[in-house]
């Protein structure tokens, strides 16, 4: 089996592709960061959790280098993208896919453009092989071939997503960053989604840093969960690990009404 | 991706009975044009009998999975799920699964292919002229629909909106005094120069004091203030109220029972009726000014002799029939911003197509009845 099957057994063998040191973010005089340390390993699925506005996205969005931090560092690959020149910053970012929360999909584009795109710029193709493997891309997403002409205004908002997600995958990276992935799919799509990041992360030995609420999923594919709350990463590991822990708030989050039910649905892995 | 990687290749051996397919090194996005030339060398997908060997194969992704699978074809795709050989598991589900996308992508319809460059002309002039004749049906409602809601909110102060009222009566108006105030003198300094050179020949320079006075109040003050806030207000407008569109919150705004004509158009509206006559009259003394300015350097009429000169010239209703253009601009502005606002589509394009075409039809629709006006006048003899 490949490396990710491994990091899967013991995630502590696997090396950290992201290393997050110290970080602190502050909006004003609000801190949704104070000294926050957080590793993902290699091929590992991390599930992020927490209560609303306890920075899960500033966190994705910090590590991806979108975001300057007050203090702290963040290293991709080893590397701390803010400090990288432009030419090595922009070869590291080829490696890692980010869905965006919406989508963010270009709405000038039509949703085969949105994915041949980054194809076309970086990995040199000319535009009909980029349009082959677009299509290959979001037949992968759950597409149907009549959605590529579309411009995503045009689509629902679940469509969105998996063009998000097609385009995310368009440089085959090796770390997703997923944010809120499955919210607003209906459940047999929030299902394929699932089956679809853990076949690609066997596959290709992806790192997946998946931002969420969806307990499905967490019950489902993820290796790792790391809880934020009170400005830090409360508690990172395995599902069973962090359902044990003394918190307020990961008790009512686990063995609450709905994290009973998804407990229930997936018994093998609680 | 790196430096070390190898580049992925496919060789048929054809020497053994049956033939093998040696699959080796990276089949990564990185080699995939050298790639698809190997396939479409080999032809896919391979029409001999031949063993598939993958015990070379080093990094494989998506996009190689894709080559992959369509050099193999389905049926051997679905052998090699069955038996398991030198693949590893997870990587006959990444070819299954590439397979089975491919194959709902192909059976799919076919894209619709596209018409000659002939007809798409055609088409697109017809489309332009109908889309012509709809925006003037759909202006005069929309200028229908603002005056209705106007007399509905009237008769109830309660319904006012005094405080956005301010806020774009700041934005549109107070805002813009600097580029209007500089703007206006410059062009006056302009006229005065054009009127002293020419009236110079016939010995009358001293008549570029009316030149000024004149082009000033009846045509220019309110000319140039108009083209300004076609460019500034009626692109700000379009702007704000697309991008609230783009975004749902006119829905937003429907959906709980609220009015966006009385929410959104009239404030704008009448902010507008305020500014733009307010800044008329601020850009008729700034041109003066810059005409007098140049009078006094260059022709040596003191500005008090300019000022009984235009006392003694020129009548109060040139400044009357320059000022009472103001507000009709400022209402077809304001219109045709807010209106292309509400035309945009879900797109930051649409937002930036609209915004173009706003401040386009206004300049256009001001110069138009700027035109009329004059002749109007003229024949009117005022």
């Amino acid at each position: 089996m490949s490396a990710a099957a491994d990091a899967r057994a013991g995630a502590g063998a696997a090396p950290a592709v992201i290393e997050v040191r110290g970080l602190v973010n502050r909006f004003g005089a609000q801190a949704v960061h104070e000294d926050l340390d957080l590793d993902v390993y290699r091929g590992e699925i991390l599930g992020v959790v927490g209560g609303s506005g306890t920075g899960k996205s500033v966190l994705l969005r910090s590590i991806v280098g979108l975001r300057r931090p007050n203090a702290g560092q963040v290293r991709v690959f080893g590397e701390d993208l803010l400090a990288l020149p432009p030419e090595r910053r922009s070869r590291t970012e080829r490696r890692f896919g980010v869905l965006f929360q919406r989508g963010a999909l270009f709405s000038s584009q039509t949703i085969a453009e949105n994915v041949a795109t980054p194809l076309i710029e970086h990995a040199g193709l000319d535009r009909a092989q980029a349009e082959r493997l677009a299509a290959v891309k979001l037949a992968l997403a759950g597409l149907p071939a009549s959605s590529a002409d579309k411009y995503p205004s045009e689509l629902s908002g679940g469509m969105v997503k998996r063009a998000a997600l097609a385009r995310a995958l368009a440089l085959d990276p090796e770390i997703l960053f997923l944010d809120e992935p499955t919210a607003g799919l209906d459940p047999i799509g929030a299902a394929t989604f699932d089956r679809l990041i853990l076949t690609l992360r066997d596959a290709l030995g992806l790192t997946v840093f998946l931002v969420t609420h969806d307990l499905d999923t967490l019950y489902t594919i993820c290796d790792r969960v790391a809880v934020l709350a009170r400005k830090k990463v409360l508690v990172a590991g395995p599902l069973d690990a962090v359902e044990a822990t003394d918190d307020a708030w990961v008790q009512e989050y686990f063995h609450g009404p709905r994290g009973r039910a998804a407990a229930a649905a997936h018994p093998a892995r609680s | 991706m790196g430096a070390d990687s190898i580049e992925g290749t496919a060789r048929l051996d054809t020497a053994t009975t049956p033939a093998r397919l040696l699959v080796a090194g990276d089949w990564t996005l990185a080699h995939y044009p050298a790639l698809q030339r190997t396939v479409a060398a080999l032809g896919a997908p391979l029409a001999v009998e031949a063993a598939v060997d993958f015990s070379a194969l080093g990094r494989l992704d998506t996009a190689g999975a894709t080559l992959l699978a369509g050099l193999l074809g389905a049926r051997r795709l679905d052998a090699l799920a069955a038996a398991d050989g030198s693949l590893p598991a997870a990587r006959r589900a990444l070819l299954r699964l590439v397979d089975q996308a491919l194959e709902s992508w192909e059976t799919a319809a076919p894209r619709p292919r596209r018409v000659p460059a002939v007809l798409a002309l055609l088409e697109r002039i017809g489309r332009t002229m109908a889309a012509l004749w709809r925006q003037q049906l759909l202006l005069l409602g929309f200028i229908g629909l603002t005056l209705q809601t106007l007399a509905r909110v009237l008769p109830r102060p309660r319904r006012w909106r005094p405080t956005p009222l301010a806020a774009h009566v700041e934005q549109t108006g107070m805002d813009a005094i600097p580029i209007v105030a500089l703007l206006t003198f410059m062009v006056g300094a302009v006229v005065a120069f054009l009127g002293a050179t020419v009236l110079k020949d016939f010995g009358a320079s001293i008549y570029t004091v009316d030149l000024v006075a004149f082009s000033f109040l009846r045509e220019f003050g309110v000319l140039l203030t108009a083209i300004l806030m076609a460019g500034r207000t009626a692109s700000a407008f379009t702007a704000q109220i697309g991008s609230m569109k783009a975004n749902e919150e006119i829905d937003a705004i429907r959906a709980l029972g609220l009015d966006p004509m009385e929410l959104l158009v009239l404030p704008r509206v009448l902010a507008l009726l305020v500014s733009l006559p307010m800044l008329t009259f601020l850009a008729m003394l700034s041109g003066i000014a810059g005409g007098m300015l140049v009078c006094a350097l260059a022709l040596d009429v003191p500005p008090a002799m300019f000022l009984d000169m235009f006392k003694q010239d020129v009548g109060v209703r040139h400044f009357l029939l320059g000022l009472c253009k103001a507000p009709v601009f400022a209402f077809l502005i304001a219109v045709i911003g807010c209106l292309e606002g509400f035309k945009v589509g879900g797109s930051a394009q649409s937002v930036g197509e609209h915004t173009t075409s706003s401040v386009v039809q206004s300049i256009f629709v001001v110069i138009l009845i700027d035109a009329l006006a004059a002749l109007f006048f003229m024949e009117m003899d005022w």
